[in-house]
């Protein structure tokens, strides 16, 4: 019989509505990092360089980029003949069929896929943060202290304590209380979103909880085994871990990247983080170029001045444009002439020649679509999309879709904090 | 599937001098990401040729560990594979392969074996873009016993390194002659050929009573009145490592866009071993003109003109000039160095200077290394 220790569960089928239109057509475990990654990426490289080779993918907002990412998990040598990584959406059932209604909801729906593989213990992750971690030494520390439940934490600044859901724990680290985004913390404590399960705890909470609307590891399973006087631990984690749910978050943790010695080291030889590599060619940096402070991925052709900025696979930045203190995804082209100037370029999207994107020449305004979503001076320009010559566009400011000059202000530029979203099938 | 590919990856070459020291020809860096064999075998999978057999004898280690798994050229399937034979010793022989031609009788059985009517011969020291469905259609047009690919060399190419054949309008050759002095025509065999798999088998058997050992000599010039050889003009980029000057300027080679286009974004790609390095990173300092960059590189100091392998580190304010700077190098700071490549994994101290005049140099420069 297939005895697996643990089982990884990876969260992937949230939409990151907060990353605007990065994640329009596909789930923000899918989106870009770090020049040639993919937010996946760094869960997924975890669990192999931790020794977990059957990992269960959950997916559910527009999986297509996120599956044909992940295929057979060859790029994490996650391709194994028993086990390796599983793609998990959610699929039709003979009665009460229904989408993932709750991060347990989802897991829920799945026991039977962990019980093939018969685990002692179940690891839960999400798709949405930047970091290295051993799960294997979590894994110890969770049979060192007998528990049912370990849950990673982080220390905060106290100040930013009161974002997160904060955990007290007595003196071998074992919780006591548990407070969701408090107003006073009382422990600068955060949970980091990863959990490892002793499976047969967490199977029978699921069990239990089962007819909770929405069902939530933090707001139902999770208080059910508290409740329960199970033996909860935080496992205390003091490396870099970074959330990137935000356009914000996102940008810094690039920026992060480009630092001399950057808090987060992707050259290290031997945590390596893995991902689908689709392009083989070294860049080619042109007579014309001027670079500083950056890191550009492979097959890209610099023939203007970059600086500040994160590049990534198969660009084209072409003589005469200058790119500073920006992410430009894999394959988008940036036309001669262009400036741009603090923005998100989402892959294969291409800017016209003599554009400037993010000036500040305009009064400044906050986003009229969401200041949530898009704030931070940023311009946003969705995958697939098209900038045409000549144009300008202010700060705090998002595109999406195939544009002309038509779609711009006299036919010229987009005032800062507005925005242009082209719709799919529309008549251009 | 109508082919099956055979590369001739065994030889070795003086010419090459210290390079080859450590590795054969067919392992040799090429173009920043790739090793020379890639070209070969991409050339090989993207004509959705599914059978593959390497064969190598001199210093092998290094291309064994290239081609450590199959799947990186998308063989490795049911059907067909990838397969790396070396010399071994058998009840019926134990010699070394003595020939291009003894390798393969060497491994004939293999080659009995397949079901494919035609097989691809190539050799591993060449790089090149090849359509071989292409060849494969005109040597059954043509009618032709063996076909070769050729390319006519540019004015002032030295054609005492190539095979030289002449032809006549039709394409047949007339006339082929090996590393000649006085070369007769600028058409170089490429050292790719197509051929019969049941003429490769007898002619390779002949051979082989007969003590011959050679696949150029004794199979294409002994057989040329006799075969009918025909000569597959090649119109894209070719070129073979044949001596360090010439590896140097295929190297740079890729420096042109032409070259670079035709080779990195013309579809299909050359395909290689992935090594997971992160992107090229380029701190403050940075002068990059004119110049390759691979992955896992960091660059601090002023690079011009050259080709950076991978995961290469330049130190601060370096000055590199028409350079190509092999694999895992470490040069330190304030290091000028000019029209040299450095052999791989090598360390380069700090304040070292080292402008070669003429001829490009090779350093090897095996220090140690002192990392944080």
């Amino acid at each position: 019989m297939i005895k697996k220790e643990m089982v990884a569960m990876l969260l992937a089928g949230g939409q990151g509505s907060r990353l605007g239109v990065l994640t329009q057509n596909g789930a923000k475990p899918a989106v870009a990092f770090g020049g040639k990654y993919r937010i996946i990426d760094f869960p997924l490289s975890n669990c192999i360089n931790s020794g977990i080779d059957t990992v269960g993918v959950l997916t559910q907002y527009q999986p297509l980029r996120l599956n044909s990412h992940i295929g057979i998990g060859m790029p994490w040598d996650l391709d194994r003949n028993v086990g390796g990584v599983s793609i998990l959406p959610p699929y039709e059932k003979s009665a009460n069929t229904e989408w993932y209604t709750g991060t347990a909801n989802a897991i829920y729906q799945n026991i039977n896929f962990i019980d093939t593989y018969n685990p002692e213990y179940v690891l839960i992750l999400s798709g949405d943060h930047i970091y290295k971690m051993d799960y294997e030494i979590m894994l110890d520390a969770h049979k060192a202290n007998d528990a049912a439940l370990t849950i990673a934490a982080m220390p905060v600044p106290w100040e930013e304590a009161s974002r997160f859901g904060v955990v007290l724990t007595d003196g071998d680290g074992r919780i006591t209380e548990f407070e969701e985004k408090p107003a006073n913390p009382r422990s600068n404590l955060a949970s980091m979103g990863i959990y490892i399960f002793t499976w047969s705890k967490l199977r029978e909470a699921l069990m239990a909880t089962a007819e909770q609307p929405e069902c939530d590891f933090g707001k139902h399973v999770i208080p059910y085994i508290f409740n329960k006087g199970e033996r909860i631990f935080a496992y205390e984690y003091n490396g870099y871990w970074k959330d990137v749910g935000t356009l914000t978050s996102y940008w810094e943790a690039n920026m992060e990247l480009i630092d001399i010695i950057p808090e987060f080291n992707l050259y290290e030889e031997f945590w390596k983080v893995y991902t689908k590599c689709d392009q083989f060619p070294p860049q080619y940096i042109g007579e014309s170029a001027t670079i500083n402070r950056c890191i550009i991925g492979e097959g890209t052709e610099i023939y203007g001045e970059v600086s500040n900025s994160v590049i990534g696979s198969g660009v084209v930045i072409e003589e005469g444009a200058v790119v500073r203190n920006s992410i430009i995804m894999s394959d988008s082209v940036i036309g001669k002439g262009t400036v741009v100037d603090k923005s998100i370029v989402a892959e294969n999207v291409k800017v016209g020649e003599n554009c400037v994107l993010g000036t500040t020449e305009y009064e400044y305004k906050e986003s009229k679509l969401s200041t949530k979503v898009y704030a931070s001076d940023l311009v946003t320009i969705a995958e697939n999309s098209v900038i045409p010559d000549g144009v300008k566009i202010g700060i705090n400011t998002a595109i999406s879709g195939v544009t002309t000059k038509d779609d711009y202000t006299e036919g010229s530029y987009l005032d800062s904090g507005d925005y242009i979203v082209v719709k799919e099938g529309a008549s251009r | 599937m109508k082919a099956i590919g055979i590369i001739l990856a065994g030889g070795n070459n003086k010419k090459m001098r210290v390079l080859t020291k450590r590795r054969a020809i067919p392992a040799m860096p090429v173009g920043g990401s790739y090793r020379c064999i890639d070209f070969a075998l991409s050339s090989m999978t993207n004509s959705r040729i599914k059978t593959v057999a390497v064969l190598t004898q001199y210093n092998s280690r290094s291309l064994s560990q290239h081609l450590n798994s199959s799947k990186w050229w998308d063989f490795g399937r049911k059907q067909g594979g990838l397969f790396v034979f070396s010399p071994t010793i058998t009840a019926e022989n134990g010699e070394w392969y003595r020939g291009t031609a003894d390798s393969i009788y060497q491994n004939l059985d293999f080659l009995k074996r397949q079901h494919e009517p035609y097989v691809v011969l190539a050799s591993g020291d060449s790089i090149y873009k090849v359509d071989f469905d292409k060849v494969i259609d005109y040597h059954i047009q043509k009618n032709a016993d063996i076909t070769i690919v050729t390319k006519a060399m540019p004015e002032g190419t030295d054609l005492t390194q190539y095979g030289i054949v002449t032809t006549d309008e039709s394409g047949r050759v007339l006339n082929m002659e090996e590393k000649p002095m006085v070369a007769e025509s600028n058409i170089a065999s490429c050292g790719i050929y197509v051929i019969r798999r049941r003429l490769l088998i007898e002619l390779i058997e002949k051979c082989a009573e007969e003590d011959r050992y050679d696949f150029v000599n004794d199979i294409l010039i002994r057989y040329k009145g006799v075969k009918k050889l025909y000569a597959y003009p090649l119109e894209t980029y070719w070129n073979k490592i044949s001596d360090v000057e010439s590896y140097f300027n295929m190297n740079m080679d890729f420096l042109k866009k032409e070259n670079r286009d035709f080779f990195f974004k013309q579809y299909p790609e050359i395909h290689s071993k992935i090594d997971d390095n992160p992107p090229a990173k380029y701190n403050p300092g940075a002068l990059v003109k004119n110049s390759l960059v691979s992955s896992g590189c960091i660059i601090n100091g002023e690079v011009e003109d050259s080709v950076l392998f991978k995961k290469v580190y330049v130190g601060n304010n370096c000055v590199i000039k028409n350079c190509v700077i092999l694999n895992d190098v470490y040069i330190g700071d304030n290091a000028h160095i000019e029209n040299c490549i450095i052999e791989s994994r090598g360390t380069v101290k700090p304040g070292e200077v080292r402008i070669a005049e003429g001829k490009p140099q090779v350093l090897i420069e095996d220090n140690e290394r002192y990392m944080i």
